[in-house]
Parts: C-alpha cells; structure tokens; sequence
C-alpha cells in the first residue's frame, strides 16, 4: 500500500504552525539562521545540488543549476520570485503550503536570497487567493518584527526584504517571464527567452524565479539534509512531492508523496485516490495538469516517476493528477480545455492569438455538429505549427491536449462522410 | 516580416520570421533571437515555409473580404506575403473585431490589425507619446487607445506615426483630397514640411491628373528621422481649399476699414460673430474687383512709385515672411532695399525672437543656434524653457522626451504646465516675467557652489565679473519670492546643471516675448557660458524657431538693420559691397521694425507697404491700433495665398503660390538649409512669388532677372559667408546645416564654437541682467495675467491650418484656459462663455478649465480671428529686440449668459 511522506506537510495539519512562535518551536528558521551564521552562500547552493530539487512549478528544473546561472560579481541588484500564481487548472498544492504552512515558503525564499545574493523577494500571489495573501502578508510581518526579514537579519551583514504581489486574474502571469513583466506593472505578457530570467529578469536585472513548493522543499533540504532528500524517491525525481488529486475520484486532494519506478501511476489513483467515486471505469487521466497529453486508461501502468511518465507520452507537470471517469464525453473536456486556454493566451504571438481561438471554434462546431471531412487534419496542421513557435509555452499547452485527445479518442471525433 | 520595423525594437510578437535553430525543439524568431558562435539555423525549409504559410493564412482568415489597404495604398505587407507563400485561405472565416471612426484623420479597423505591436512602439518609441496599447486577452486582445477609449477622443495627438507603422489596413489614413492610390501610380516628391521649424522632411505623394497630394509621409532625414506630427502628415489640404485666390483683386470699395462686420469679435461695434470660422469671402469680396495681372501691377508701381516720389523712399515700408523661402525674402528685402530705396523690411521673426538674436549677438557674435534639437541625445541635463515644445515644435520634443526617458536630466523652466513638462525630472513652475530672477539666482548657486568652469570662462570669455557681481544679489531665497520657486529647488536644479557633463538648453517665446526678452535670454547664455556648455555635444544654446524658415528669412537679411547674413548696413565696407552687387546705391540707416512701422503708419510717415505672406492683423500685438495703422496706409499691397484679414484692408491683392506649388530652400531651427520640391500646380493664375518681386521691381524701373529660384539662390550664396558653397543641387534630399564649405563630403555643423566665438576678440562676452518684471502688472481692475500662445494644429493665423480638414476638426474654436480654482472661484465651467478685457479691448471665447496655468493667469492661442488674443496684448516692445510682450498683459474676465 502506497503511503505519504510528510515533511512538507509534516506539520500542516497544526493551525498554529501558520504563526511564527509555533513554527520556530517545531524547528523552523533554524536551517535559515545555520546557514546564515555558518554556511557560505555557495555551501547552500551546493545543498540543493546535491538534493538533486527539481522545481515543482511544471516544467522541473533543476533548482540548483538555475541559481547558479545567477551571475557574480555583477553589481546589479538580484532578485528572486516566488511564483504563487498557481492557475494551473487541477493544481492546488501552493495554496496549502501558504495557508497551512507559510513560513516553510518565506524560509526557503530567505534560503535562495541569501544562496544567490539577492537583496529584495516577492511572493507573486494569485489574487483570488486572498486568504493566502492575508495568512502570507502577517507571515511576513511577524518575521519582519523578528528580524528574520529586513535589514541585518538575526545580527548578520545579509539583508533581504519581501514583499507580497497580488495577481489580477491573469492565467498568464505564472508563466516566469510574465510574472516579471507583472511585477513590472506592465501587462503581463512572456518576454522572449534567451535571455533567462536569472541573467535577466525583473528589471533586467538577475532574477530567480521558483514555484511556492519549490522553496518548502529548499527549506526541507536544508533542515533534514541534501543526502536526505536525495533518498527519498527514485533517481531523476528525488524528494517528497505534492499532488492534487482530483477528478472523479472517491478521495480527491493533496497528498505528499515520493516518486517511484516500483509502482504505477495506476497505483497511486487507486490507492491514495481510492479509484473513481463511481465505480465507472477511467476514461482517461491527465498526469501533471490540463496542459500535457492525455492518458488513457491502458496507459496507466507506467511507473511514477519523471521519466516514467515522461516515456509513456505525457507529463508530471505540476502535479495534477486529474482522473474522469467514461461518463464524460472527452468532446467536453476537450473544449473546456481549449477554452480556457484560449482565453488565457496573453494575444501577443499569432500562433498562439489566432490559433487558439481558430482550434476553438473548431472544437466547438465538433462538439455539437462533429468533425466535417480533412477537419481533423487541419486541425492538426494548425495546431502542428503552433507547436515551437510561440514565445512561451502556453501554446503547446492547448496543442498537446488537444492532438492527444484527437488521436487516442478518434473514435470520439470520427469525420462526417459526405455523400 | 510583419511585427519588425528596422526603425523599431524587435519584439518577434507575429512569429512570422521564425526559424530552425539545430538541436532546439522550439523555433527562434530569427528578427530578436542573436546568433550565437557554432549555431546552426536553418532560415528556409519546408518547415519554416509552412509554419509561415500557415500564420499567414491564420491572419487572414480574420480579415475583411476586402483589405483597404491592399485596395487603395496596395502596399498591404499581410497580403505580400500570401503572395510571396501562396497562400488560399481554406480556413473558416472569423469576423468578430470592430471598426472605430472617431479620429478626423485616421481609420481604425481592429478587424485588419494583426496585433504586430508596431504601432504602439512608434507612438511610444519613436513619438513618445504612449497612447496606444493593449486590451483584452487572446483572440479578444486589440490595441486600445489610452484606457480603451476611441482614438477620436483620447489623447492621440494624430501625428501618424502609428498609420506610417502598420503593416496592414487596421490603421489607414483617411481620404483628404483624393482617392488613395498605390504609391507607383503616384508621384513622390521629396520636400519639406512647410510649418514649424522643425522642418521635419516629407515626401508628398501626388496625383498629377487630379492635381492633389494624396498622402504625405515621413521622410528620413538627419534631423526629423521620419517623424511628423499632424500638421506635416495631415495638415498640407489648406491648398486646395476653394478659397484660394486665384486671380488678382483690386479694391473698389473706399473707405478702407476691416470688411467682415466682425472681423474680430472685439467689442467695438457691440457686434457678435458666432463662434469658429474664417475670413467669409461672400462679405469680403463684393468690396474687390478681379484684375489682370498687368492691370494690378501697374497700379502697384504707379502707387508705390507715387508715395517714394512724394514722401521719400522712408514712406515705403515691407514686411516679408518667415513661411517664405530663402530665395524668396533675400528677393524681397532686395526689392525694398534697392527699388523702395529704404530699409524699412522686417518681418515676424521681429515677433519671436528677435530678442534671442539680439543677446545672442551681442553675447557670442550669432543669433543661430549652437547645437541641433537632436544633440539633446548627448546631453545629461537638458534645460527646456519657456517652450510648449510637444505644440509648437512637435518632432523636436519627441526628441526631447525620448532624452529623458533615456535618463537625461530634463529641467522644465516654465510659467505655464504643458506637454513637456509632464516629462520633465524637475519642472520649474515660475510666475511669469520672473525669469531673469530665477535663472539669476541659479547662477548664484552655481557660483556660490564652485561649478564654474574656470578655465572655460578663462579661455573663452570676457567681462565674467559683471555678472557674478549682479547674480550675487540673487540668493534662491531672494529669488524664490519672486518667482515662486522654492529656494531648495532652485538649489537642486542649479547644482544638478552645475554638475552636468553636458547641459543643453532649448527655449521658445516663452522667454523672449517680454519686455525684457533679451535680459532673459542674456541668464541662460551666461549660465551656459559659465559652466562651459558650449561647442561640444550635448551642450549649447537652441532657440526653438518658430516657422519653417525664421532661420532663413533672417539669414537672407529681411531685417532692418542687416543685410543678408547680418551685414549692418551702417557699415560702410559692407554697404559698399551690396552697393556694388546690386549696382545701386542703399540707405546707410537702419529701417524701422515690425511693431515700428505699425506705429509710423498711424503716425502718417509710412503710407506705402507691400506686404508678403504676412497677417498682422491677427499677429500683431494691439489689434485696435494695427486696424487704425492699416486703415490709414495709403496703398496697401497683400500678396497671399488666401485673403486674411489683413488682406481685408488692401489696394491691392496678388495671389500667390503655396508652398507646395514652388521650389524653394528653407533653413530650419539647426541651420538646416533644404530644399522644398514643387509638388502641385498653383491654381489659376496664381504666381509663383518671386517672380512676382520681380514683376514689381521690373514695373518699378529695376528689372531683376532669373531663370529659377536656384539662380537667385546662387547670388544670394554669393553674398553670405555662412551659406559658401551651397547650391540647390548640392543640398539633395536631406538639406545640409551650414557652415557646410564642403557640401560633398559633410552633412554640415552639428556643434559650433568649440574654439571661440565670431566676435572681435574670438570670445563670448557676458552681459548681466537685472529682474525688471513685466511692464502692466495685474491690478485690481485687471487682476489676472494673460500668456497668448499656439495650439499643436494651428498655425499662426489660421489661415492655413483652419483650412485643413483634420487640423480644423481637432481644435474648431477660440477658448481661454482658466485655473479650475479660479474657474471655481468665478462661478465658471467648463463650455462657459467669458469676455475677456484688457486695457486695449475685449474678445468672447469659450473656458477650458485647466491646471497648466497658475491661479491668476490665463492662456489664449492667437490663431482665432473669432477671438484675436492680440486685442488684449499690449505692444510694449523690449527695448533691445524690439519684441513685444506677448507674454503678459493684464486682463480680467466674466461669464457671460449662453
Ligand atoms: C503558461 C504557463 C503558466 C505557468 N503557470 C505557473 C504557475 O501558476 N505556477 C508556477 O509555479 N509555475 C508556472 N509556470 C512555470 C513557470 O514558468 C516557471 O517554470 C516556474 O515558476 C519555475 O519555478 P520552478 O523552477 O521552481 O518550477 C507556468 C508556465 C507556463 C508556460
Ligand atoms: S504563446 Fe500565447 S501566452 Fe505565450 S506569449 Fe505567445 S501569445 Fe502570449
Ligand atoms: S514638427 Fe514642425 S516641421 Fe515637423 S511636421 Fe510638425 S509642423 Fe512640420
Ligand atoms: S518579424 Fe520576427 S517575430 Fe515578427
């Protein structure tokens, strides 16, 4: 049987961890105050390396090679970004982190301030997020008072201050360069990539942007030890991860777990989602969030781990397993899917504008009228070339589900013979 | 490809240019992405081909069955590359994006508008006004014009730069004057705008048969870099308005007096004119015959003739134009020189900065400005004062803002808030006249913290100590009760000026349109002397001209006291060489000035005058008196293009020829000599103007003989050491910025006086100037001050731009800026009627409620006959540059019932 590891959320089920006595009383700050006193900055980056952290934001990163693409020596202010946007359809992970558990989030930032010299973070929130906004603003405040953020923290020559931002509804601003853009206070659109944010990033200068889980698991590596997390879970995708279960499942939520090679993506929605609420059979699972292919049923028994799920043609993202049984019409989910997507494209790239809503209004006319005959081979020519040519990688995130929706369900979307 | 524009910063927004870059899985817009050492790129394949292919049949899946663009202009870059990937549009059509119709000169079809980005980088990169942006998200994102308003009604101050940018028919210029047509059906004529002078270069594209310019566009230059604002781009329709004259006219009807019932809506006659409009030809004209040209030159020789013989060549007087060109005033002030046989020419640069040029000449030896308007880009502080730069001299500001977005240090100096200021570091808010006290105490500082360059003012200057003497006196706290400054920030800008690498300084009529014009204009040549800005880049002395050619009609000698490149003509070796190249012999006394003959003319010396292009009876100061001066001239001869309302007092009236149906040269505020290319026939038996200087010369018994104005343009080179080696031919397409001895190799001076001065000793001399103030002082029966200015789409008179469909629908009618506080405290609103008095008379106008001006003071534009600002101004003139003080007078105001 499949069983959690709690670190992250070891004491997250305390209401009082969200308050600074509670959570110094369970250890917390102390990685921070060690690495302060007798860790260079390079000693905390070479904890992470060794972890073998990937960032939990989607794309998997290694967090460590990130920093260290940070330059030194260069007098311009450096700056990380706490990506809280968290609007990944199925992905509701950071959400706990920050409420139920904040100041894991603001110690690992500290951590990654103090690993890459930067002076000033912000924790860019998702807006309809105010009850995290509010428990990570008095967070910040408490620590403030504490002197564990601000200037000349706990008697030491470092100084680094936070600042929360609250985002104003765009899907768009979690993608790292329109976070930045957002920040800015500009419309958040995607900048162009090279150059990468930690070279240049907000205000063109060195920024590092990381997801929410990503700096609880920094302050985890550095409290419990590099070697530790690189224990836990399987080669490529080391540590305890946060998933979201949801769909229709008999126990949806967010469960912290550890990769494996030993059991199955099949295992984990059996066993920890306790299958489909209603008995029917699984139609399909979409492993890592709505933006990576489908799989279908006979899919699923490929391992749990990166590359596993990697290799059986899919993705584990951000960590949203999401599960639908064969009640739906995959038409529906299909559509939805394009919908919001298309709705959420920033419209700077034509690929992206112009095809998203083109692709659509196709699924739309296929949901009530189907497929006419060569749609589906335009629909896959169009969505083809808007694969790779985009500034960021919200367009493939309509073109990966939709042609895996098409070609794994063709029965679901068989063409109209005209006579 | 669609979303690049070489003049632009990439952004790689359409994709259209991507490319396969080895070993990557994503594709690099090849327009934004740098080539790396050992990279592999693949810039054409099938792939590339067909990703292309297929973004361009996306786009055009959502355009109109019909591009306006591809269908009139049929330079549509959307279409161009459907040909060039042949591309059949399979895909369903959308048709969902609006149309917006609100601007006068511009369509906006966000149906056709691919979101390329480039319209909104030319309006905030290369204008720098950023109105345009985005709205909306995905397929609903559409450029939006401030808070996603209509264009018509935003901020746009439809320069066009957007229109020019566009690659497809979202952003289309309007029909003006004829069918729009591809550019190889029509005839490019590279020319200059004949406007401010920025002198921005343009190209006229011109439809032969039909006789009309059809669109204008930017035209790269040195100076302008393509960039127009409305009145170059769309202001040029004026030419073919009905009421051009077309034929000479003769006065039938006697006696003379203004002949629109309300010429001007002065309270005189108790009578209204309601609001808006020009000169009504159908009340004017019954009081003129038409004439041949013969006829009407005969008249004027036998006339002009008459008074010289009778009263002496001193009854005679002229007053040419700075909207002419070079060729045209160096003819004109010949004519009055050598036929008239007086010196009483001068014309309205006496009315902009004829203050400027006078401490500029006595200062450093030459009244033209050490640096160009683009050199801003090299300087770390830029001083901008007493200029409405973003109105009066549009192109140069974009300039100007580009400076300081780029993190120039831009000082605003300035009475009145205006376009500029809102990009200023530190904007000065001065009272009016207070100028000289201000930039006093500035010095003061500037000394007091040892920012003097000692060894500038050592090596290149005389009689420093006169104003350190003076400015000692003028503490910041001294100063800031006059001028309302506080001393702290008198402190700041001073040290900051102090302290900068290089300061240029740029000023209009803000600062020489008083009676102490000059003693302003002396501060600020001191202070840059002082401190060593001066012959390097970046740093100098600009004063802001005003008309296409202030520069030139100067430079060819249409004042009184100088010949052509300001020769005194009380100098016996310089009046002996004109005297030998013009075979005659001339007046060794100086003639008198604008304001001057105004006042001779009332006074009954002068009783003749020809007049050239010039209205100054909307321009001149107290317009009650220049009415009474004009209805007692004996013969009054008008040459223009329309009949003004000075026209309305003529003998005689010629019709001329626009600037558009004539080549001509005209020498912009940086010295910039170029050459303007008849695009247009003149219409009926209009003549071209220095042909009729000629006809009147020849008639008068002193032929002058020309095959064309590049012929006049060589004599005249012959007689300026500053224009050696210019001709016509030599100045292309671009112009060149004299001194330029060697017009082959070199573009011109940028920088002048890096090593001296032309003065006798070769140095700059200070000259010290004592605050005065202004000379009527608001009291309690005329409380407030009144500043008279321009608007960005008028020009002068009005009577080319109030002729000009967009310039004209953008600002139709007279209006007063009120303080909103004052307004308040007045019971006033916005739309109200006031009338407005001064000592001198009272017009009606509308209130526009406005924090640019100060409590206390009030702004009128001059451009309105309906509402002339000059009835109220005073003609008190600086005792210097003999300028009148259009910058302040007192006034009162009350509302008036609707
Ligand atoms: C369209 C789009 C949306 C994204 N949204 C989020 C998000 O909401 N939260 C997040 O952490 N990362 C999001 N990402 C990923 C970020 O761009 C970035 O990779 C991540 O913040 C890096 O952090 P990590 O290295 O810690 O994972 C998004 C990416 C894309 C392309
Ligand atoms: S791919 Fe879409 S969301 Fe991303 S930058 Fe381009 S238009 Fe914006
Ligand atoms: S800035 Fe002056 S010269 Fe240039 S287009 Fe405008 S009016 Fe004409
Ligand atoms: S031209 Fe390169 S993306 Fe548009």
């Amino acid at each position: 049987m499949i069983q959690e590891t709690r670190a992250m959320l070891e004491f997250a089920d305390d209401p009082k961890q969200i308050e600074l006595a509670t959570y110094r009383k369970n250890g917390g700050y102390d990685a921070f105050e060690k690495a302060l006193k007798e860790m260079s900055p390079d000693d905390v980056t070479q904890e992470v390396l060794k972890s073998g952290l990937r960032g939990r934001g989607g794309a998997g990163f290694p967090t460590g090679r990130k920093w260290q693409f940070v330059p030194k020596g260069n007098d311009k202010p450096k700056y990380i970004a706490v990506n809280a946007d968290e609007s990944e359809p199925g992905t509701c992970k950071d959400r706990v982190i920050m409420e139920q558990d904040p100041h894991q989030m603001l110690e690992g930032t500290l951590l990654a301030a103090y690993a890459v010299g930067a002076t000033t973070a912000y924790i860019y929130i998702r807006g309809e997020f105010q009850k995290s906004i509010r428990i990570v603003e008095d967070a910040i405040d408490e620590a403030r008072a504490a002197n564990l953020i601000g200037k000349n923290i706990l008697g030491t020559d470092f100084s680094c201050d936070i600042w929360v931002h609250p985002g104003a509804g765009a899907y768009i601003c979690g993608e790292e360069t329109a976070l930045l853009t957002s920040l800015e206070g500009n419309r958040g659109y995607p900048r162009i990539k090279p150059p990468f944010p930690a070279v240049e990033g907000l205000w063109r200068c060195p920024t590092v942007v990381n997801n929410v889980e990503t700096m609880a698991c920094v302050t985890q590596i550095l409290r419990r030890g590099g070697d530790w997390f690189a224990g836990l879970g399987c080669e490529g995708s080391t540590g305890t991860r946060l998933f979201c279960l949801s769909g229709h499942l008999k126990r949806p939520g967010v469960y912290e777990l550890e990769c494996s090679t030993d059991f199955t993506l099949r295992d984990v929605i059996e066993q920890i989602g306790g299958g489909t609420l209603s008995g029917a059979p699984i139609q399909g699972v979409m492993p890592g969030g709505s933006s990576f292919p489908v799989l279908r049923a006979d899919e699923l028994d490929c391992g749990f781990d990166i590359e596993s799920v990697a290799k059986a043609g899919s993705s584990l993202g951000s960590g949203a397993i999401m599960v639908f049984d064969d009640t739906v019409n995959v038409r529906d989910v299909v559509l939805n899917i394009s919908e919001f997507y298309s709705h959420e494209s920033c419209g700077q790239c034509t690929p992206c504008r112009e095809g998203s809503d083109w692709v659509r209004r196709m699924l739309k006319k296929f949901q009530t009228d189907g497929p006419d005959e060569g749609d589906i081979a335009t629909l896959m020519d169009v969505t083809d070339k808007m694969d790779g040519t985009t500034i960021c990688a919200l367009a493939v995130a309509i073109v990966w589900p939709v042609q895996s929706f098409l070609k794994k369900y063709p029965e679901a979307f068989a063409e109209k013979v005209t006579a | 490809m669609l979303c690049h524009d070489s003049k632009l910063e990439p952004v790689g927004v359409c994709r259209m240019c991507a490319v396969e870059v080895e070993g990557a899985r994503v594709m690099a817009a090849s327009c934004i992405r740098e080539a790396e050492a050992g990279m592999v790129v693949k810039t054409a394949s099938e792939k590339v081909d067909r990703c292309r292919a297929m973004l361009t049949e996306l786009l055009l899946s959502e355009q109109r069955e019909e591009s306006l663009k591809e269908s009139t202009t049929g330079d549509d870059e959307l279409y161009a590359l459907q040909r060039r990937y042949d591309v059949t549009v399979k895909l369903p059509q959308g048709n969902s994006r609006p149309m917006d119709d609100s601007s006068p000169a511009i369509a906006v079809d966000h149906q056709a508008c691919i979101l390329c980005d480039r319209c909104i980088r030319a309006c905030d990169d290369l204008q720098n006004n950023d109105v345009i942006g985005r709205t909306g998200k995905g397929y609903t994102a559409r450029i939006s014009f401030d808070l996603d308003n209509p264009m018509g009604i935003s901020t746009c101050v439809t320069c066009g730069e957007c229109v020019a940018a566009c690659p497809t028919g979202a952003l289309l210029n309007k029909e003006l004057s004829a069918p729009m047509r591809p550019r190889s059906e029509l005839k490019a004529v590279d020319s200059v705008c004949p406007y401010c002078g920025v002198g921005c270069g343009l190209t006229y594209h011109v439809d032969t048969e039909e006789n009309r310019v059809v669109f204008a566009e930017g035209r790269d230059n040195p100076g302008s870099q393509g960039r127009l604002c409305v009145k170059g781009r769309y202001g040029w329709d004026y030419v073919q308005h009905p009421h051009r004259l077309t034929k000479p006219l003769i006065r039938v009807q006697y006696p003379k007096a203004a002949l629109s019932a309300e010429t001007v809506n002065s309270d005189r006659d108790g009578k209204r004119r309601k609001p808006g409009g020009i000169v009504d030809y159908e009340e004017v004209m019954p009081a003129f015959r038409e004439a041949s040209w013969d006829e009407a030159l005969d008249l004027i020789a036998s006339k002009l003739g008459g008074i010289k013989a009778e009263h002496g060549p001193g009854a005679l007087a002229g007053f040419g134009s700075a909207k002419c060109s070079n060729e045209e005033a160096y003819l004109f002030q010949k004519l009055i020189r050598v036929v008239f046989g007086t010196n009483n020419v001068d014309h309205c640069t006496r009315l902009c900065h004829a203050s400027s040029v006078a401490a500029l000449l006595e200062m450093i030896g030459s009244g033209a400005v050490t640096t160009t308007y683009g050199d801003v880009c090299n300087a770390d502080v830029v001083l901008v004062t007493g200029s409405n730069t973003t109105s009066n001299h549009p192109v140069a500001a974009t300039f100007f803002k580009e400076a300081a977005r780029a993190g120039a240090k831009m000082i605003v100096v300035d009475p009145r808030g205006s376009g500029i200021s809102e990009h200023a570091w530190r904007f000065c808010q001065i009272r009016s006249g207070s100028d000289v006290a201000f930039y006093n105490a500035v010095m003061n500082v500037i000394i007091a913290e040892g920012l003097v360059d000692e060894e500038y003012v050592a090596q290149y200057t005389t009689d420093f100590e006169t104003v350190k003497e003076t400015v000692a006196r003028y503490t910041p706290e001294f100063a800031s009760a006059i001028c309302g400054v506080s001393a702290e920030s008198i402190r700041e800008v001073a040290i900051t000026y102090g302290k900068a690498k290089a300061a240029v300084t740029y000023w209009g009529m803000g600062m020489s349109q008083h009676v102490h014009g000059t003693d302003n204009c002396r501060c600020i040549i001191s202070l840059a002397l002082m401190t060593g800005n001066m012959g390097k880049h970046g740093a100098g002395l600009h004063p802001l001209r005003g008309q296409n050619n202030v520069q030139g009609a100067s430079d060819a000698g249409l004042i009184p006291m100088v010949y052509p490149d300001y020769q005194p003509v009380g100098q016996d070796d310089v009046r002996a060489k004109f005297e030998n190249a013009w075979g005659v012999a001339l007046d060794p006394n100086p003639g008198l000035t604008v304001v001057e003959i105004m006042k001779a003319a009332l006074a009954g010396t002068v009783r003749g005058m020809y007049m050239l292009g010039e209205n100054p009876f909307l321009s001149d100061p107290n317009t009650n008196k220049v009415r009474d001066a004009l209805t007692a001239l004996d013969f009054l001869v008008v040459q223009d293009i329309f009949l003004t309302e000075t026209a309305e007092f003529a003998d005689v009236v010629l019709p001329a020829t626009s600037a558009l149906e004539k080549n001509g040269t005209f020498t912009n505020t940086d010295r910039r000599v170029q050459v303007g290319r008849q695009a247009l026939q003149p219409p009926g038996e209009a003549r071209t103007d220095w042909r009729i200087i000629c006809d009147i010369a020849a008639r008068m018994g002193h032929p002058m003989e020309y095959g064309s104005s590049a012929d006049v343009f060589d004599e005249m080179v012959s007689l300026m050491h500053a224009y050696r080696g210019l001709s016509h031919e030599n100045l292309g397409a671009t112009g060149k910025l004299y001194p330029c001895p060697n017009p082959d190799e070199s573009d011109g001076t940028i920088v002048m006086f890096g090593d001296g001065f032309p003065t006798e000793n070769g140095r700059a001399r200070f000259v010290a100037a004592e605050h005065t103030g202004a000379d009527e002082l608001p009291d309690a029966e005329y409380p407030f001050v009144l500043v008279t200015g321009r608007v960005l789409e008028h020009w002068h008179t009005g009577v080319m731009t109030r002729r000009s469909h967009t310039l004209h629908a953008r600002e139709p009618e007279a209006f007063v800026e009120i303080h909103p506080d004052d307004c308040t405290d007045n019971g006033i609103a916005a739309g109200d009627f006031v009338r407005v008095s001064s000592r001198r008379g009272a017009i009606r106008l509308k209130v526009r409620p406005s924090a640019a001006c100060q409590p206390g003071s009030v702004f009128i534009p001059f451009h309105f006959r309906e509402a002339g600002a000059n009835i109220l101004t005073t003609d008190k003139l600086d005792p210097d540059g003999k300028i009148p003080e259009f910058k302040f007078c007192a006034v009162k105001f009350e509302r008036l019932d609707p």
